[in-house]
């Protein structure tokens, strides 16, 4: 029964991290909803690699890649963030209107 | 016939022991899933994006914990040790660099926006919910790895995922580069080159004394 739980938060972190990165104006609250949904995925890989796989561990190992591009894709978001800062003097998704037609 | 009530008293204890140690961590599961989903919404719903920062750390610790639930001690610390050290820091920073208390324009009707997202965010929560109560899972019954997890995975990692995991070297490598490029300033402002003539400490001059000065007080 216990795989159910952590499957269950993880399916509500995951439903917060979606209406974070729909209805933040704050880009760096955006790339922050991001980590959340990341880290709901996390959690159901290493559920799973508990309680179906304890053998042979591969969603710990699924989990560490995730992690390690989690990681450089948080570095990367906030250089595009730092440069938009630059350019357009504003952090509001709103008026982010680069990729529009 | 004196020993049965002894070895029957003793499965008690064990079955209460066991039944302990399943209390404590369905407890602990409980406290943690509380921590963190409590800590979640604040990061969403919090308006000061400061708190977001520090509160997104203390998510990432519980989910640290829940890892520890779940017998692998290496993500766990992986998760603090990149998290919290690296990622966490990074936004912090980044909300330092981009500090700008600016009052976005408001927008006619965005509470409809945001109560359709909430209602669709719920609507993908009790899909998923009644599709993990519903679905048979094979749970296995093979004893968890444990403590030789760090073990196996270093197996997995040079063996059949060595292409992945040096693949994720190179990302990383090419993410290092790209934010440094992205980040960098386009010009630098031509620094005054201040000559000084000599350099001088900042400190007020000390009275000097003689050597065998006596103050006759």
């Amino acid at each position: 029964m216990q795989l159910e739980y952590f499957l269950l938060l993880a399916a509500a972190l995951f439903s917060i991290g979606i209406y974070g990165l729909v209805t933040s104006r704050n880009v760096i609250r955006v790339l922050m909803s991001i980590e959340l949904m990341l880290n709901a995925v996390n959690i159901n890989l290493m559920a799973f690699s508990n309680y179906l796989d304890p053998a042979q561990i591969k969603g710990q190992v699924f989990a560490v890649f995730v992690i390690t591009i989690a990681a450089a894709e948080a570095a990367v978001g906030l250089a595009i963030v730092l440069s938009i800062y630059r350019n357009r003097d504003t952090v509001d998704m709103e008026q982010f209107n680069l990729l529009k037609w | 016939m004196l020993l049965l009530p002894l070895s029957a008293s003793a499965n008690v204890a064990l079955v209460a022991s066991l039944n302990l140690a399943e209390g404590v961590q369905l407890v602990s599961l409980i406290l943690l899933g509380l921590i963190m989903v409590a800590s979640a919404l604040g990061v969403v719903l919090l308006s000061n994006i400061v708190y977001s920062a520090f509160l997104l750390g203390l998510t990432f610790i519980s989910i640290s914990g829940l890892y520890i639930l779940l017998n692998a001690g290496f993500v766990a610390a992986a998760q603090i040790l990149v998290y919290v050290g690296a990622v966490n820091v990074l936004i912090l920073f980044g909300i330092m660099l981009v500090n700008k208390q600016e009052e976005f324009s408001v927008i006619k009707n965005a509470w409809i926006g945001k109560a359709a997202t909430a209602a669709v965010c719920a609507g993908i929560f009790g899909l998923i919910s009644t599709m993990v109560l519903s679905h048979p899972w094979a749970i296995s019954t093979q004893t968890a790895a444990g403590d030789n997890a760090i073990e196996i995975i270093g197996q997995h990692f040079f063996s059949d995922y060595l292409l992945p995991f040096e693949l994720a070297s190179v990302l990383l490598l090419v993410a290092l580069i790209g934010a440094i490029v992205l980040a960098r300033r386009e010009f630098i402002p031509d620094a005054e080159v201040a000559q000084a003539t000599s350099l001088t400490l900042p400190e007020r001059p000390r009275e000097l004394v003689a050597a065998g000065a006596r103050d006759d007080r």
